[in-house]
C-alpha cells in the first residue's frame, strides 16, 4: 500500500522522538551489517579438529538421525547400497545433479538405480550433498542452486545427505563465515534462494506434546560423512 | 478474528471447569517446563546470550525505520516484493490480490500468527479460496473450526481422543478403523496433507525473522510443513509484522541460540530454513514469486513508548508455559490470538485495552514470566502500566476504584489508618472463630467464591513494630 509505507515509517520515527536517521548514523548501521560481528560463542559452538566431527556426530545421531562414517569418496556408493539394504528400502534413488556426487564411482554398485534432478512425489529416496555440517547442534547447511534442487531435502521420505568431513564447521556463525569466503558475495547476493538448516528427521509434538517423528518432512536422515576432501574442492557441491 | 478478549472473567471460569481442558493441561505443561530446563543446563552461556540478545533487538528497535528500508532494498534486489501494510484489511487485501491474480484455488498455509491476528482464513473462504493449514497442530484447529490456543502448540488443549474423532469426522473413507494412536494419526495428517502441499497454487507462511542484511525470511519449524508450503507452490507469500527485522545472519544466529531452547526445550528446531526471494535462474525448484506482507496493525505506535520492550518478543511462548494463569484457564480464555503474559500485554496494545481490560489483571505477578523471557521482557511491569491506564481512564471497576480510593484516604492519615484497620483485624479474627481462615466475606464474595481469606491473627505489622521499638531493637 502506497500510503502505508511513509505512515509506518513515519509513527516510528514519531516514536523515536526524530527524523530520518542522519548521514552519520545511517553510514554507521551500513558498517555494521558490512563487519557484521560476530557475539559471544558458546563453549558447544568451539570445538577444533577431531573434536569437532565427534560433535557433530553425537549431536546428529541425539536428534534421530544417522550417521555413516566412510574413509573417501569411493566408499560413498557402497556405503548408501549398505544403508538401504540394511532398512529394507528401494534402491531408487534421485540424486543431485551435483558435479562432486557425479564422480563418485557409482558403478561399483550396480543395483543402486539413480535419476539426477528434483524431487517429485514418488520419489522415495533422495541423495544430496550439504554445504556444511554444523557440529554445534548436529545441523546440516543445505543451500539450494541448480546442483541442490531444494525439493530433495523435502519430499522422499528418505533424505541421505553426503557430507564430506572438512566441510563440518563448530558454529553456525563459521557456517556464513564459509558461505561469505566461497561465494565472495555480499548484502543481497549472499544467500541463496534456500538455505535450510536441517537437524534430523521431521517430528512434531502437537499431539499432547508428545514427539514423533517423520511427519510432513523426511521421517530418515541419513548422513554420510566422508573423511577425505576428495578431488576438487569445489562449494560443497552447489 | 473477532476478539472475545471482554468476556475473560467468563470464558476463564468455564475452563476451570472443562475437564478435558484440565486433563490436557495437566500432561503438556510439564513435559515444556522440564525440558526447557534441561535444554538451558546444557548451555552454561544462556544468561549472557539473553543479553546479548535483547541488545541486538533494542539496537534494532532505535533503528527500526533504517533497517526496515534496508531489508525492502534487499528484498528488492533479489526480485522479491515488499507490501507495506498499516493493518489487517490493507494486509488480507494484498492476499487476495496476489491469489487472484494467480487464479488460485487452493492455498497452503504454515502457522502463522499474524495470519490468525488479520483473520486471513475465513477472508480467503468468503473469497472462494480454500486455505489450508499445515502445521499438525494448526490443521487440527482449522477442521475443529476453532482458534489456536497457544502461540506455539496451537492444539495445546486437546488430547489425542479429540485428534482421533476430528479425523475420523473429517477424512472419510480413510481406513476401515478410526486411528487413536499418536503414530497412526500423524501418518494419515501426512497422506491427507500431502496431496494438498502438491496441488497447492500459493504458499503463505509467518516469519520469526526478517534479515536486513540479505533481504531474507526465516522461518522455524519442526514438522517441515512451512518448508512445503513455500517451495512446491507458485508464489510464496511471507506475513511479517514490522518487528521482525534483524540486522545480520550473525545476529539471528545469536537470537536462534536462545529461541528453540525457551520455546520446545530443543537445543535448535528441526528446520531453519532462509527464504531470499523467487527461483534464480537455473534452479530446479522453487516458487517463481516470493511476497514479503509487513504488517503494522498498531505496533509502530509502541515505539519509544512505554511497551517498546513488547516489540523484543521472539513468540518462544517461555512466558505462556510458565504462567500459572495460563496453566489454570488455559488459552482460549484470552479471547484472541495472543495467551499468557504475552498476551496479557500484547493483545490490549493491539486491540485497545478497553476491549481487553481483564488481561493484564489476570496475574498473580509471580514475576515468572519474566524471569524466562529469553528477550527479559519486563512483562509484569508493562501489565502494571496497563493497569495503570485502566484506572486512569476509568476502566477499572467501580468497586476496586473506590476502594482504592478509600484506601488512599485513610492511608494519607496514619492514626484513622491503623485506627479503621486495627479495627477491622480484630474483627476479622472475630468472625474466624479461631479456624485461620474466612470463607466467605461480606462485600467480597466475588474474592472468596474460589479462595479463603486467611483471618488476621490479631496484631498488626505496626502493633509489633513499635512493640520491636520499645523493647530497644532497631
Amino acid at each position: 500500500m502506497a500510503g502505508a509505507r511513509e505512515a509506518i515509517l513515519n509513527a516510528i520515527r514519531r516514536g523515536l522522538r526524530r527524523g530520518p536517521l542522519d548521514a552519520e548514523r545511517r553510514a554507521a548501521l551500513e558498517r555494521r551489517l558490512v563487519e557484521h560481528p560476530s557475539h559471544l560463542l558458546p563453549a558447544i559452538a568451539r570445538h577444533d579438529g577431531a573434536e569437532r566431527v565427534r560433535r557433530f556426530v553425537e549431536r546428529a545421531e541425539a536428534e534421530f538421525a544417522t550417521v555413516a562414517r566412510i574413509a573417501g569418496p569411493a566408499a560413498v556408493p557402497g556405503a548408501i547400497a549398505a544403508y538401504l539394504a540394511q532398512r529394507n528400502l528401494p534402491s531408487t534413488a534421485v540424486m543431485a545433479p551435483d558435479q562432486w556426487l557425479e564422480r563418485v564411482p557409482w558403478e561399483d554398485e550396480p543395483l543402486l538405480r539413480l535419476r539426477k534432478g528434483r524431487a517429485e512425489a514418488d520419489d522415495a529416496v533422495s541423495v544430496t550433498t550439504a554445504f556444511a555440517g554444523i557440529a554445534e547442534t548436529g545441523t546440516l547447511m543445505l543451500a539450494s542452486g541448480p546442483a541442490s534442487p531444494t525439493t530433495l531435502n523435502l519430499l522422499p521420505e528418505t533424505h541421505i545427505a553426503v557430507l564430506r568431513e572438512s566441510r563440518v564447521v563448530a558454529s553456525y556463525e563459521e557456517a556464513w563465515q564459509r558461505l561469505r569466503e566461497e561465494t565472495g558475495r555480499v548484502g543481497a547476493g549472499l544467500l541463496p534462494r534456500n538455505v535450510m538448516w536441517v537437524t534430523g528427521p521431521s517430528r512434531s509434538a502437537d499431539i499432547e506434546q508428545t514427539i514423533e517423528l517423520g511427519v510432513h518432512g523426511p521421517r530418515r536422515v541419513h548422513i554420510v560423512l566422508v573423511a577425505e576432501a576428495g578431488e576438487g574442492g569445489d562449494g560443497g557441491g552447489r | 478474528m473477532q476478539p472475545t478478549s471482554h468476556a475473560f472473567k467468563a470464558e476463564a471460569e468455564r475452563g476451570l471447569f472443562d475437564a478435558a481442558l484440565q486433563r490436557a493441561l495437566g500432561k503438556a505443561r510439564g513435559t515444556f517446563l522440564d525440558r526447557r530446563r534441561q535444554a538451558i543446563a546444557r548451555l552454561p552461556e544462556f544468561e549472557a546470550l539473553r543479553e546479548i540478545a535483547r541488545g541486538i533487538k533494542d539496537h534494532t528497535l532505535a533503528n527500526l525505520d533504517a533497517y526496515l528500508e534496508i531489508f525492502e532494498a534487499n528484498v528488492r534486489t533479489n526480485g522479491g516484493e515488499v507490501h507495506w501494510c498499516a493493518n489487517a484489511e490493507e494486509a488480507r487485501a494484498v492476499v487476495l490480490s496476489i491469489c487472484r491474480r494467480l487464479g488460485a484455488r487452493l492455498v497452503t498455509k504454515g502457522k502463522s500468527m499474524i495470519a490468525e491476528e488479520i483473520g486471513l482464513n475465513d477472508f480467503l473462504a468468503a473469497h472462494a479460496i480454500t486455505p489450508v493449514e499445515t502445521d499438525l497442530g494448526e490443521y487440527i484447529i482449522q477442521l475443529r473450526g476453532e482458534p489456536p490456543s497457544h502461540i506455539i502448540a496451537p492444539a495445546f488443549h486437546l488430547n489425542k481422543e479429540e485428534w482421533a474423532e476430528a479425523f475420523a469426522k473429517h477424512h472419510p473413507g480413510r481406513g476401515a478403523r478410526p486411528r487413536t494412536e499418536r503414530k497412526e494419526l500423524l501418518d494419515e495428517a501426512r497422506e491427507v496433507l500431502r496431496e494438498r502441499f502438491l496441488a497447492a497454487d500459493v504458499g503463505i507462511t509467518g516469519a520469526n525473522f526478517l534479515i536486513a542484511e540479505t533481504g531474507s525470511s526465516v522461518i522455524v519449524t519442526n514438522e517441515g510443513n512451512g518448508d512445503l508450503t513455500q517451495t512446491l507452490p507458485r508464489a510464496h507469500v511471507v506475513l511479517a509484522s514490522i518487528e521482525k527485522v534483524v540486522p545480520t545472519l550473525e545476529d539471528v544466529s545469536t537470537i536462534l541460540r536462545v529461541l528453540a531452547r525457551s520455546a520446545t526445550g530443543q537445543d535448535i528446531s528441526t528446520y531453519t530454513t532462509f527464504s531470499t526471494g523467487p527461483r534464480r535462474p537455473g534452479d530446479p525448484d522453487g516458487p517463481e514469486e516470493y511476497h514479503v506482507i509487513l504488517l503494522d496493525n498498531g505496533r509502530s505506535a509502541l515505539v519509544g513508548g512505554e511497551f517498546q520492550d513488547m516489540l523484543r518478543c521472539i513468540r518462544c511462548a517461555a512466558c505462556i508455559n510458565h504462567c500459572p494463569v495460563y496453566g489454570a484457564v488455559g488459552g482460549h480464555a484470552y479471547g484472541w490470538v495472543y495467551s499468557g503474559p504475552m498476551g496479557a500485554v500484547l493483545t490490549p496494545a493491539l486491540i485497545g485495552i478497553e476491549r481487553a481490560r481483564d488481561l493484564p489483571n489476570a496475574s498473580s505477578f509471580c514475576g515468572r514470566c519474566e524471569a524466562v523471557c529469553p528477550m527479559k521482557i519486563p512483562l509484569p511491569r508493562m501489565m502494571r502500566h496497563w493497569r495503570e491506564r485502566e484506572f486512569e481512564r476509568r476502566l477499572t471497576p467501580a468497586a476496586s476504584r473506590y476502594g482504592l480510593r478509600a484506601w488512599v484516604f485513610l492511608a494519607k492519615r496514619p492514626a484513622l489508618y491503623r485506627l479503621v484497620f486495627g479495627l477491622a483485624a480484630r474483627l476479622l479474627a472475630r468472625l474466624a472463630r479461631g479456624r485461620g481462615r474466612l470463607r466467605s466475606l461480606p462485600l467480597a464474595g466475588g474474592w472468596t467464591l474460589g479462595r479463603d481469606l486467611p483471618a488476621p491473627e490479631g496484631r498488626s505489622f505496626q502493633d509489633l513494630w513499635a512493640a520491636r521499638r520499645r523493647a530497644g531493637g532497631g
